[in-house]
């Protein structure tokens, strides 16, 4: 099976964030008003222009149809896959196949939460059952359970776990929109208070507010738009379960079949790929991501991102405006993955511009390690 | 009469049976229970009554500000095959590990019957150093 749609065939042409940490007094919908506005400004187009809209919003389940009715268009095509926080790159696959098929020429993905003013923590999906229930699992023991596996089972390390957070940490001190900027070390992740062991609170992403919006429009347009968009090249999306107990190996992901569709449909292979923006919910995800993107081999991602590998100055960077863990995290990071890759394609990204950007890979995550969703990116020269 | 597999799990629960479904075509358990197997659709499912023997697959502690209120969720992999979330209850500090054989236990929570696994030291003995 393809991707779906035509290599190269839609572009990225506007990209922007809006009220990342605390945006007291909006609501979800405001900040991603303020996102989507930002993003058409950065693609040179207007309201007017949009006629293809997708969201997922956290507290509303038709938020499709209420988010045409806030910014008064009339889509051809209304989506809110809600798969999670991977719905957004679902989204853009979705909004590519749309476009070639001629139901739209401009789509906008939008997202915005207020998740640390208005809601004060990080809330779960909804939907438990029975079976969970009376065991109090929350999001990150979830996690936690996937990591003492891989720990486990491969001898992954504490110290391996913390360095994710000190790379992500690292780039956004170069990201001035991040959220959490200040110096952090990987005694200081391992030495912190615990949530659910083996993760301490250094180990899980934020919760604060934030919104994010891209523009995506058919290739010939993007070319009078963008100095240097960020063409679509290949996507491929899974998904394993829902609940954790039945994922059949915690220890590897449904991105192993993600990343295989993405890679296959763009042409490419992960040593071509310049920079990564992965889902990092907690610090075993770009471990288990990058093992099942086919980045290294499954169990060797710890000894893979150590010693500075996925930082600023490292062979691989990962994550480049400091990721779920320290940039922003308002409960769905999806969509601010492709934020960056795209910032990154375009060469906007001020002290943290990885140089020669041509492939770009984002990659989403939804549930707890339920759903994958991977998109590579591409400059005008990759295509 | 309708399957109704959630009622009928804790109805089975509340009389201190542990039932989990099984297919008579493949012969496999599942759970959670459900109306059909995942993957074929087959709706040929009998309840049967499983040993309650198993391993713990994962296993964390869930920090609560006050200690006293801190505890562990694990997955518990059955002998015969479906994994559950869980708890694991009467464990000394350091005895409930990956690999470590369990069995589980009906207790009351309230008003409710909640499963639960505790240590398994006979089966423990049996498989030794295996498990580590």
């Amino acid at each position: 099976m393809n991707g779906g749609f035509i290599r190269g065939g839609s572009a990225i042409v506007g990209a922007a964030t809006y009220g990342i940490g605390e945006s007291p007094g909006q609501t979800s919908m405001d900040l991603a008003a303020m996102a989507a506005m930002k993003a058409l400004a950065d693609a040179q187009l207007e309201l007017k222009d949009v006629d293809g809209l997708f969201i997922c919003l956290p507290d509303d389940m038709l938020s499709g149809l209420s988010f045409a009715e806030y910014l008064g268009v009339h889509p051809n095509i209304t989506n809110n896959n809600r798969t999670g926080g991977s719905a957004f790159l679902t989204h853009a696959t979705l909004a590519a196949m749309a476009i070639d098929a001629g139901l739209c020429d401009v789509a906008l993905i939008a997202y915005g939460s207020n998740m640390r003013t208005g809601a004060g923590k990080l809330i779960p999906p909804p939907g438990s059952t029975i079976y969970e229930a009376p065991y109090g699992v929350s999001l990150a023991a979830s996690y936690a359970l996937a990591t003492a596996r891989h720990m486990h089972q491969y001898g992954t390390t504490r110290h391996q776990l913390a360095e994710v957070a000190v790379a992500a940490r690292e780039w956004a001190m170069l990201n001035p929109e991040a959220y959490r900027r200040q110096p952090l070390t990987v005694e200081d992740v391992i030495t912190a208070r615990s949530v659910a062991s083996p993760l301490t609170v250094h180990d899980c992403c934020l919760v604060c507010d934030g919104a994010a919006a891209v523009v995506i429009t058919a290739a010939d347009r993007a070319r009078d738009l963008k100095q240097r968009p960020a063409y679509l090249l290949g996507a491929g999306e899974a998904t394993s379960h829902r609940y954790i107990a039945q994922m059949a190996d915690i220890t590897q992901t449904a991105a192993v079949y993600s990343g295989a569709s993405a890679f296959r449909q763009a042409g490419c292979s992960p040593r071509d790929i310049d920079v990564l923006q992965l889902y990092d919910a907690f610090t075993i995800n770009p471990i288990l991501f990058l093992e099942d993107l086919g980045f290294c081999k499954k169990g060797e991602g710890g000894a893979f991102i150590q010693n500075g590998r996925i930082a600023p100055g490292g062979d691989l960077p990962v994550n480049t405006n400091g990721g779920g863990l320290s940039c922003v995290h308002p409960g769905m990071y999806g969509l601010f993955t492709m934020v960056e890759a795209a910032r990154q394609i375009e060469g906007t990204c001020g002290a943290r511009q990885v140089s020669d950007v041509n492939l770009a890979l984002a990659h989403g995550n939804g549930g707890v390690l339920s759903s994958q969703a991977t998109l590579i990116l591409g400059s005008t020269e990759a295509v | 009469m309708p399957v109704m597999p959630d009622k009928e799990f804790r109805d089975f629960l509340s009389q201190g049976r542990f039932m989990i479904q099984c297919s008579r075509t493949s012969g496999k358990y599942i759970f959670p229970p459900r109306v059909i197997e995942p993957g074929t659709g087959c709706p040929d499912l009998e309840w049967k009554e499983v040993s309650g023997k198993g391993s713990i697959y994962s296993i964390t502690y869930v920090a609560r500000r006050n200690p006293a209120d801190s505890y562990n969720v694990a997955l518990v992999d059955l002998v015969e095959g479906p994994r559950l979330l869980t708890r694991i209850e009467e464990a000394a500090s350091g005895d409930a590990y990956i690999g470590r054989a369990v069995r589980a236990r009906i207790i009351d929570e309230g008003s409710d019957k909640v499963l639960v696994f505790v240590p398994d030291d006979e089966r423990q003995q049996d498989r030794g150093e295996s498990l580590t």
